[in-house]
């Protein structure tokens, strides 16, 4: 799906998720490793303050990514 | 002694009725019905068609628990030696519903089992390592030749006749290598290969390689404070309900929400209903999983120009690749019509 986006709309996509030889499996090119499976945007465990602060600072990163070039497949990791 | 076969067909063949009877719960019949008369006359002497089980497609894909609970026990209760199920061609609901059966009775039966298929059917992918599936044209039009080679099969496999390569035996790979002794070595082997390559002639490589499609990556985003940025989705999260029916899993579709007027993801207005993970943070919060309240959040604060007035979700498990690929091919056409810059895609 993330590739097939990319490829009709001919805009970036990032994917956040947690298992990342699988986004690389399926093409995407600009990947964002996530926090957990059943919470990739989040994390629960560090209350509803830290949950927001997981996630602002993984979408702010996904923003650096479609701002950011790339030749191939490149993992976001800070 | 005469080897016992089931075979297992959809609501059409059974001659019940097309799409109107596609809600038919799983049934056994003594004996052949439809192509099952064929497959007994295929295997003559070789094994007695005991039994026909028969369930609706949409029966099989909206109840996919139950209806493979209740084929397994249909179907075992006729004591079987071998299940034939379909062939399904390219019918996308009755090959996984056949791929399926297939799966679950050699696991849980222990015994062998035959479908066919057409190679596109999503069936082919998500089952060929753990059934036979034997290559057939994409529609009925091919029976006759589906059932013979079904048929040639079944009986290599109730004598116990040792199977050759899946190529030559007419059945998708399943993945399994055997070892053996090969008259010519290795490095003779390579050599002859190359040279034919060489020569453009036609040869077989012995060592598959996956093939994984790639794309070039899209120009990034130039301009941030104006772009605007769409949120998709195949973590299953969808407006409490789940209104369009969106599968728990092997999604067949994927919903469009309208989240315009919404700031955050909360338990009263959305759930997950993906059938893949454990939902009980989602359920909390969707927003752990579709982070609609920072991107709001964001958006307010003006670090990117808009949020889409759209979320694009379904649920990404067991889904054929197929199906992700059209989910994906007309998204993209949509967020590129309605002017988006860029994709925020989450995945569980």
């Amino acid at each position: 799906m993330v590739r097939e986006i990319e490829n009709s709309a001919g805009i970036p996509v990032v994917q956040i998720a947690t298992i990342v030889p699988i986004m690389l499996t399926v093409g995407a090119n600009r990947i964002v490793p996530g926090v957990a499976i059943p919470h990739p945007v989040g994390d629960p465990s560090r209350g509803a303050e830290g949950d927001r602060a997981v996630r602002r600072e993984l979408l702010e990163r996904a923003l650096r990514a479609i701002q950011t070039p790339v030749e191939e497949q490149t993992i976001f990791t800070s | 002694m005469t080897r016992r076969v089931v075979c297992y067909i959809n609501q059409f063949f059974a001659g019940m009725g097309g799409e109107e009877q596609a809600h038919v719960p799983p049934s056994a019949r003594p004996g052949t019905v439809g192509p099952a008369m064929q497959v007994q006359s295929l295997l003559g002497e070789e094994a007695v068609v005991v039994g026909t089980v028969i369930c609706g497609d949409s029966y099989f894909g909206e109840h996919l628990e139950e209806a493979r609970a209740e084929c397994v026990r249909l179907i075992g209760e006729f004591k079987p030696d071998l299940l034939v199920a379909g062939p399904a061609f390219n019918a996308g609901r009755y090959g996984v519903a056949c791929g399926d059966i297939c799966s679950a009775v050699t696991e849980k039966l222990g015994i062998p089992s035959i479908t066919g298929m057409y190679r596109e059917n999503p069936g082919v992918e998500l089952y060929s390592p753990k059934t036979f599936i034997v290559k057939t044209s994409d529609s009925a039009r091919g029976m006759k030749d589906a059932l013979g080679a079904i048929s040639a099969l079944a009986v290599k496999i109730l004598k116990g006749t040792p199977l050759g390569a899946a190529e030559d035996e007419g059945y998708f790979p399943r993945g399994i290598r055997k070892n053996f002794f090969h008259e010519t070595n290795g490095a003779k082997r390579a050599v002859d290969m190359l040279l034919r390559k060489l020569a453009g002639k036609p040869f077989s490589t012995e060592y598959e390689m996956p093939v994984f499609k790639r794309i070039p990556p899209a120009e990034p985003v130039k301009d941030l404070k104006n772009a605007t940025i769409a949120l998709v989705s195949s973590g299953g999260i969808v407006p409490r309900g789940n209104p369009d029916h969106i599968r728990v899993s092997s999604a067949e579709s994927y919903g469009v929400y309208d989240i315009s007027s919404l700031d955050d993801l909360t338990p009263e207005n959305f759930e997950s209903i993906h059938g893949g993970y454990d939902r009980v943070w989602a359920n909390e919060d969707p927003d752990t999983v579709l982070p609609l309240d920072i991107m709001r959040e964001m958006e307010r604060e003006g670090v990117f120009g808009k949020l889409y007035d759209n979320v694009f979700t379904t649920t990404g498990t067991g889904t054929a690749v197929a199906h992700a690929e059209r989910f994906g091919q007309e998204i993209g056409e949509r967020l590129k019509k309605d002017g988006v810059d860029a994709v925020i895609l989450t995945s569980t």
